[in-house]
């Protein structure tokens, strides 16, 4: 601070004090408003965890369930369409799961907890359609004669395996993201969260 | 101001001349009209260009006047009504099929938004022409960058407000692109959204954003654009001060009073204007699905996506540079990096200023080199925004690819072709 003569320095400090006190205080007044820009305890509660019971779902079958206005899917998958993962790794563009798209516990070759069920957000990765699902293999599935089994987008093309990974050279950037999940008994899955003591 | 603002008015002795005198010894009535109007001398040589202007505060005003008669009808509601529809759309269909007169004042407003952005790009295009951006007019081409960008966002926001599919998806797709920030991008979408996904808070918000924040900020840059204006006074088509020739009643000997000269020519121009206004609004307000979407005639659904999400026109250059970033650079994405050079590509004229180092300001005395980069610069904006109304193919993209570079080139080279161009000698005086 530049004190001369012809100023009064105790005045000066006082005066910078208290409009530096008076700014804090303002900045401070600005963090309400910014805040009720977050989603609300309502918005909070309605896209609060949901529990699905996978007892009934038998190997080979899919359900949808809605999480946060998004489906998500749980495929049990049987022993054969596990087989197919290892043999697609060449055609991924991210077959060991190196993008942030899933928790810590789905980062592995299943994309899963327990290899069998996959919890995936059947929410493309481009521009946020739903893919239908082509369980069908070869040449029934009308895919291609090769055809593993998967998800085919209909909006701009993009193919999945049933691993939810994204094809090569495809418009979709990412695999599917998979949701925080956690088993609550070998019958109950909690989408939404990863710990059971919530 | 001027020096002109210290004289008071006199009354002549009626009752409407001591009544002004009342009030001018009150406020400063007299100097801000001598200021701004009866003595505010701009060079006599403005042409065609010079009208989009003056044609931008009257749209400005057209789209607050429709727009606060929309508000007495319309519900920022994106709850389902009995039917089955959400009310926000409900309401638009309300005003345009029960309100009476309801349809004119919708259209007028949907098609001065897409009017506002044909007379400011062709306002901005008219600085690139005669380099109004040019020192000393530096802060007036900032003031009119961020008024171009408070229009981008009040196009946004006023585009979730039908509530339409399209109205929907878009708000979806440009809200997840700030997901594409490492770090803080997926929280800053949650925040912006207000929701997990777009939903209600997201349309009260935008609502609120569109209706009063965005406007009184817009018509502050307004002023302050006008008033920087006035400080330093109007380029002209030759590029050159008037206020370097003045006559001996320190009037530029160029210059001639804002009012009734360029008052009245800019009614001719108003006149026009509204011509071809009216027109649109009542032979083709939908412009073949460019100024009103299709697709947005169906109410928002979030567990459907329209097959093809393309942005209104006016965004469409900037979405076609977004899509052309295809390519993974330094363990960023392509999809952040499409991200950046949208952005960049928006604000970057406001760097016009400094990177413009030629000798001189106008089209007309500039050499080939500037003529040349500029005309590769509009068939690229112009390219760049055709294409970002078609769905993207490998060869599609390749073209935006080119065009964005292009696009860039013409700003970071401007450096260098314009201080190496061939120019021609600017006149003393203005050549009508």
């Amino acid at each position: 601070m530049i004190c001369d003569d012809k100023v009064d320095c105790g005045r000066r400090r006082l005066l910078v004090a208290t409009a530096t006190l008076g700014g804090v205080a303002g900045v401070a007044t600005a963090i309400p408003f910014v805040s009720t820009f977050a989603p609300s305890e309502r918005a909070k509660s309605a896209g609060a965890p949901v529990e699905a019971d996978i007892s009934k779902l038998a190997p080979g079958q899919m359900m949808t369930v809605e999480w946060r206005g998004k489906p998500v899917w749980i495929i049990h998958r049987t022993p054969e369409m596990l087989d197919t993962l290892a043999k697609l790794t060449d055609k991924m563009a991210d077959p060991k799961s190196g993008r942030p798209m899933q928790p810590g516990y789905a980062k592995n070759e299943h994309r899963s907890i327990k290899p069998e069920y996959l919890v995936a957000i059947g929410i493309c990765t481009h521009l946020g359609c739903s893919p239908s699902e082509k369980f069908k293999t070869g040449a029934e599935s009308g895919v291609t004669d090769d055809w593993q089994g998967g998800f085919f987008c209909p909006c701009h093309g993009s193919f999945f395996d049933l691993a939810g990974r994204v094809y090569k050279s495809m418009p979709a950037p990412d695999n599917l993201e998979i949701p925080p999940h956690v088993y609550l008994s070998d019958a109950k899955i909690l989408i939404g969260e990863d710990t059971k003591g919530a | 101001m001027g020096a002109t603002s210290t004289n008071k008015y006199k009354s002549d002795g009626t009752a409407a001349g001591g009544l002004l005198e009342w009030v001018d010894a009150r406020f400063p009535f007299l100097s801000l009209w001598n200021d701004h109007l009866a003595r505010y001398y701009a060079p006599k040589n403005f042409n065609f260009w010079y009208y989009f202007g003056s044609l931008a505060m009257l749209v400005l005003g057209l789209q607050i006047i429709t727009g606060i008669f929309l508000t007495m009808h319309y519900k920022p509601d994106a709850a389902l009504n009995a039917s089955g529809i959400p009310a926000a759309f409900a309401s638009v269909e309300y005003i345009m099929r029960d309100v009476p007169w309801g349809w004119l004042i919708r259209y007028m407003h949907s098609t001065g938004a897409s009017f506002f952005f044909i007379v400011i790009y062709l306002h901005m295009f008219r600085g690139m022409l005669y380099g109004s951006y040019r020192k000393p007019r530096e802060l007036i081409w900032i003031f009119g960058m961020l008024i171009y960008l408070c229009l981008m966002a009040e196009a946004l926001l006023g585009y979730l407000l039908p509530w339409g599919q399209l109205s929907y998806w878009g708000a979806q797709v440009i809200v997840n692109m700030f997901t594409a920030i490492p770090l803080i991008g997926t929280d800053l979408a949650l925040w912006l959204r207000g929701d997990y996904v777009v939903s209600d808070a997201t349309l009260n918000r935008f609502f609120a954003l569109h209706v009063v924040a965005i406007p009184l900020a817009l018509v502050g840059l307004v002023a302050a654009h006008i008033m920087a204006l006035h400080e330093v006074g109007s380029n002209n088509p030759d590029g050159i001060e008037i206020k370097k020739k003045k006559g001996p009643d320190g009037v530029p000997l160029d210059g001639i009073p804002f009012h009734p000269y360029y008052s009245v020519k800019d009614i001719v121009g108003i006149v026009v204007f509204l011509m071809v206004f009216a027109f649109v609004i009542f032979f083709m307000p939908e412009a073949g699905g460019y100024f009103l979407e299709f697709n947005n005639f169906y109410p928002a659904d979030p567990l459907v996506t329209p097959s093809h999400i393309a942005p209104l026109w006016y965004f469409s250059p900037y979405y076609s540079i977004l899509r052309a970033n295809t390519v993974n650079f330094f363990w960023i994405d392509a999809k952040l990096w499409g991200v950046i050079f949208m952005g960049l590509g928006t604000v970057i004229f406001a760097f016009l200023p400094w990177l413009d180092r030629s000798p001189v300001k106008s089209i007309r005395y500039r050499g080939p080199l500037f003529k040349g980069a500029l005309a590769i610069f509009v068939v690229c904006f112009i390219t760049l925004g055709v294409l970002g109304t078609l769905p993207a193919t490998p060869g599609l993209t390749l073209i935006a690819q080119v065009c964005s570079i292009l696009y860039f080139a013409f700003f970071l080279l401007m450096p260098i072709y314009t201080s190496l161009d061939k120019c021609k000698a600017e006149p003393e005086r203005v050549t009508g």
